[in-house]
């Protein structure tokens, strides 16, 4: 039992609550953010506002904060791994004519569905 | 009664509860790491295809109702609160409580699958469906079929895991009910938490990068 | 004299209902063993077949549309259902809580629901099988794959559970190293071996989700046309290339990383010599993890991907080449100077050291960019890739099944037909792949069913060196069923290797050890133990 309770680390319902507020207000920011158009940045903010969401879900309710480091360095991976795969895909996806001029076109500018009506 | 449990839960092969619970614990976590990255796939596809349609993707999300989508934000964060209250109450030793904030939380579950039924089929009724189902006309910008692909993968899967995390935090009221946890031991309703938060975290990316490009 | 124990994990509970519901890890790795040998045993017939139909250009046995099934299901069936589970979940099952002192894995239900779902995972490969086979290799490429008139959603679905049952030995195996070490083994005392299952775990719990979502979204694709991977529909098949490389290229380490571990083992007891450099090759496989998830582009040289990312991934793909040098390397160094001595798994440590090396180099001229546009899609890609798979990791796998093999079933094999069967495998290998990269740097292209007549000689060598390597294989079944059977008791420890499991009975007790057992010396303490027993 001692051993237990030493590792098991209770949080006050006020800080569940309080996380909880913070959250809720964080959503009606971000919605209302993005009725004020602010070009480019739109989409930083919102993803920074839900980051932030994300990391109060993972550090209070989730116990990241207080459990062992190893589980935040296992969530970190996930989160390391997954910025790998879209930057690398994207080396592609966006830089397909950067050192050659792609001269092909693609094969259709619309997909077949829409062809088909006109 | 509690030293009575800590007995019956402890299987042969690990030395002592603790080093049951941390490896429970750490499973857990690396399960759900593997669930970032199946949905990680999913963002990646939608960033993608965002980045090559930027002014498609703006014009097709006008189509999607920001104030359910609200709801079901707010909805999701008020269960993924009422599962933290009832592992809380786990820890303090008041069953009765936990088994009426995971009794909430099923709730809240069950209005937000509702509440996207509904969108789903007022989607369905305007034909803004996945590839080669879509028939709305509307939507400026080339492709718009794809947002919808891209739609429907993404909060399809991640209905689907709200649906299963539904069934799994019912199967652990049972238990809960029958006066099987108590603050020695209450391992799968703290699993069943973190599960239930990746699967509101997920939602926190989702509601945004689908709802509200600015 | 050696003896049996009267009561072991084989025979402890009796009858087919005491080993589907066993949640005992070594039951699980025999029961895996069971199935990966007899998807090893089709996989290799396909083979073998595939090679007789190449002997001579035309058609002489089987159909082009056969062929085209059967190529694709030797790749599927050898990947998906042999090699990947191979080492981690036949004998990684069975000796990792052995070498970590421990009673079990950290889970045994989900050990057993990972083996029902490698079961359910290939009988969805079978069905696609009977209902119209598979043509699009084992790459499952777009647009093909969605066109193409075989039952693809059948084998893809296959492939989405058999990965389940990948990720749940992965965290499985991440937990139990955590958290079941026997006390005083310490990350740095554990068996090199164990790194190797680590580092395979990290990469099956990281890289396999994507392939979930790969193929989930490649049978949407066909079922539903969301046309995401289809440029028809405005989409992208690259973009197919890239989720699957994202995957299969880590997954290919999945393969050879335990190999690697179990090489690490046999070099240092068969040399009788404390490993060289033990830090340097744990690292390494951690390296070779992370790595691995940088260069899945080099697979795509060709497709139609930017140049920058593929000068970016063939750049990133050098890297590879330091850790599996670091690798060679010490392994040499450990043989320097040690009392080698020449037993079947021995053989087949230096097989891998030759043919693994090969294989590794001729890796880094397809990483060049220039080099592989002329090579990609040749019998070159080919050869290289058996030289990796088979000459490593399945070298390495045969390597650690005749060295465990005693303490499975706590019986010998024959050492002179090992010797022999060891021989004719390394023969006909070499026979069978060396041919192939000569015939890919003339210009053959891979997958084709005819070919002009200039290639013939070399074909014909090569499917003449299939039939050496099959008869090897042949005889390895025989001697070893004969060994399990009849073979001579084989003591606690035959080989006088130090890690746990030579501690504990041949075969083992259900609950692995009698007590749980104290570090006294780390596992390749053989200066220390070797000083000691002369002393």
């Amino acid at each position: 039992m001692s051993a237990h309770s030493e590792k098991t680390h209770i949080i006050p319902v006020k800080t569940y609550l309080a996380i909880g507020g913070l959250l809720m207000a964080l959503t009606i920011v971000t919605v209302l953010v993005s009725f004020i158009n602010l070009g480019g940045f739109n989409i930083v903010v919102a993803l920074a506002i839900a980051s932030v969401k994300a990391l109060l879900v993972a550090f209070f309710f989730m116990h990241l904060y207080y459990d062992n480091k190893t589980y935040l360095i296992i969530f970190t991976i996930g989160l390391i791994f997954l910025t790998i795969f879209l930057s690398l895909t994207m080396f592609d996806t966006l830089r397909r004519d950067v050192v050659d001029p792609i001269e092909a076109q693609t094969i259709r500018k619309d997909a077949i569905i829409y062809q088909q009506e006109k | 009664m509690s030293n009575h449990t800590h007995a019956t839960h402890l299987a042969h092969h690990f030395a002592d509860e603790e080093q049951q619970r941390e490896s429970a614990k750490m499973g857990m976590w690396v399960f759900l790491l593997t669930e970032i990255l199946l949905f990680g796939g999913l963002f990646v596809f939608y960033a993608i295809y965002r980045s090559w349609h930027p002014d498609m993707f703006y014009n097709a999300h006008l189509q999607l109702d920001v104030v359910m989508g609200t709801i079901n934000t707010v909805v999701l964060i008020t269960s993924s609160i009422t599962i933290a209250l009832a592992i809380r109450s786990m820890q303090v030793d008041e069953q009765k409580k936990a088994v009426i904030f995971l009794i909430i939380t099923v709730l809240l579950a069950a209005t937000f699958m509702v509440i996207k039924y509904f969108e789903y089929s007022h989607k369905f009724e305007l034909g803004q469906l996945p590839g080669k189902f879509y028939t709305f006309k509307g939507i400026q910008g080339s492709n718009p079929h794809i947002f919808f692909s891209v739609y429907f993968a993404m909060t399809g899967l991640h209905g689907l895991h709200v649906l299963i995390g539904m069934g799994v935090i019912l199967w652990v009221i049972r238990r809960a009910a029958r006066g099987e946890f108590s603050s020695e031991y209450y391992t799968p309703v703290e699993m069943t938490g973190l599960y239930w938060h990746l699967v509101d975290l997920i939602w926190i990316f989702l509601f945004p990068l689908l709802y509200l490009i600015g | 004299m050696n003896t049996i124990p009267e009561k072991h994990f084989l025979n402890e509970e009796k009858g087919l209902k005491s080993w589907l519901l066993t949640l005992d890890h070594k039951r699980i790795g025999v029961m895996y063993l069971y199935a990966i040998m007899f998807f090893f045993l089709i996989g290799g017939l396909l083979a073998v077949v595939l090679r007789l139909e190449l002997t001579s250009p035309g058609t002489d046995f089987i159909e082009a549309e056969t062929y085209n099934q059967f190529f694709t299901l030797h790749g599927a069936i050898m990947i998906f259902l042999f090699i990947i589970p191979s080492i981690p979940a036949a004998l990684g099952n069975l000796i990792l809580p052995l070498m970590l002192g421990a009673k079990d894995v950290a889970f045994p239900r989900l050990n057993l629901a990972s083996w029902y779902i490698y079961v359910l995972g290939s009988l969805f490969a079978i069905f696609a099988i009977v209902s119209g086979g598979v043509d699009t290799g084992w790459t499952f490429y777009t647009p093909y794959s969605t066109e193409s008139a075989g039952s693809v959603v059948s084998m893809t679905m296959g492939v989405f559970i058999l990965g389940f049952s990948s990720i749940f030995t992965g965290i499985n195996f991440i937990v139990t190293i955590h958290k079941m070490r026997a006390p005083g083994l310490t990350w740095f005392k554990m068996p090199l071996f164990v790194w190797g299952l680590y580092a395979t775990a990290i990469i099956q719990v990281l890289a396999t989700p994507v392939l979930g979502i790969t193929v989930l979204l490649l049978i949407l694709e066909r079922v539903l046309g969301i046309g995401i991977f289809d440029p028809a529909m405005g989409g992208d098949p690259v973009l197919y290339q890239h989720f699957f490389w994202f995957y299969s290229h880590p997954a290919v380490y999945i393969m050879i990383l335990p190999g690697m571990g179990i090489i690490s083992e046999l070099i240092s007891t068969f040399s009788h010599k404390k490993i060289f450099g033990y830090k340097a090759i744990a690292f390494s496989s951690l390296g070779i993890a992370f790595l691995s998830f940088l260069v899945w582009g080099h697979h795509m040289f060709t497709s139609g991907q930017s140049e920058l990312a593929a000068m970016i991934f063939s750049f990133l793909t050098f890297f590879v080449g330091i850790p599996s040098g670091i690798k060679v390397f010490n392994w040499l160094a450990t043989m320097y100077k040690g009392q080698i001595s020449f037993e079947a798994p021995m053989l087949y440590t230096l097989s891998f050291l030759f043919l693994f090396t090969i294989g590794g180099l001729t890796g880094i001229f397809l990483g060049a960019l220039s080099v592989d546009v002329h090579l990609h899609d040749t019998y070159f890609v080919v050869a290289h890739f058996h030289y990796v798979m088979m000459g490593g990791t399945v070298m390495a796998f045969l390597g650690g099944l005749h060295y465990w093999w005693p303490k499975i079933w706590g019986r010998m094999y024959s050492e002179k037909w090992a010797k022999i069967a060891a021989a004719l495998i390394f023969v006909g290998f070499n026979m069978t792949f060396f041919t192939q990269f000569i015939l890919g740097t003339k210009g053959m292209p891979r997958r084709y069913y005819n070919y002009l007549d200039q290639y013939q000689p070399l074909h014909a060598f090569s499917s003449f060196g299939s039939w050496i390597l099959g008869a090897g294989f042949v005889v390895m079944a025989v001697y070893l069923i004969h060994g399990m059977l009849k073979g001579k008791p084989a003591g606690n420890n035959p080989w006088g290797a130090l890690s746990f499991e030579w501690t504990t009975s041949s075969p083992p007790p259900t609950h692995n050890f009698e007590e749980t057992p104290e570090l006294k010396h780390g596992p390749y303490d053989y200066d220390k133990v070797l000083a000691e027993t002369t002393i």
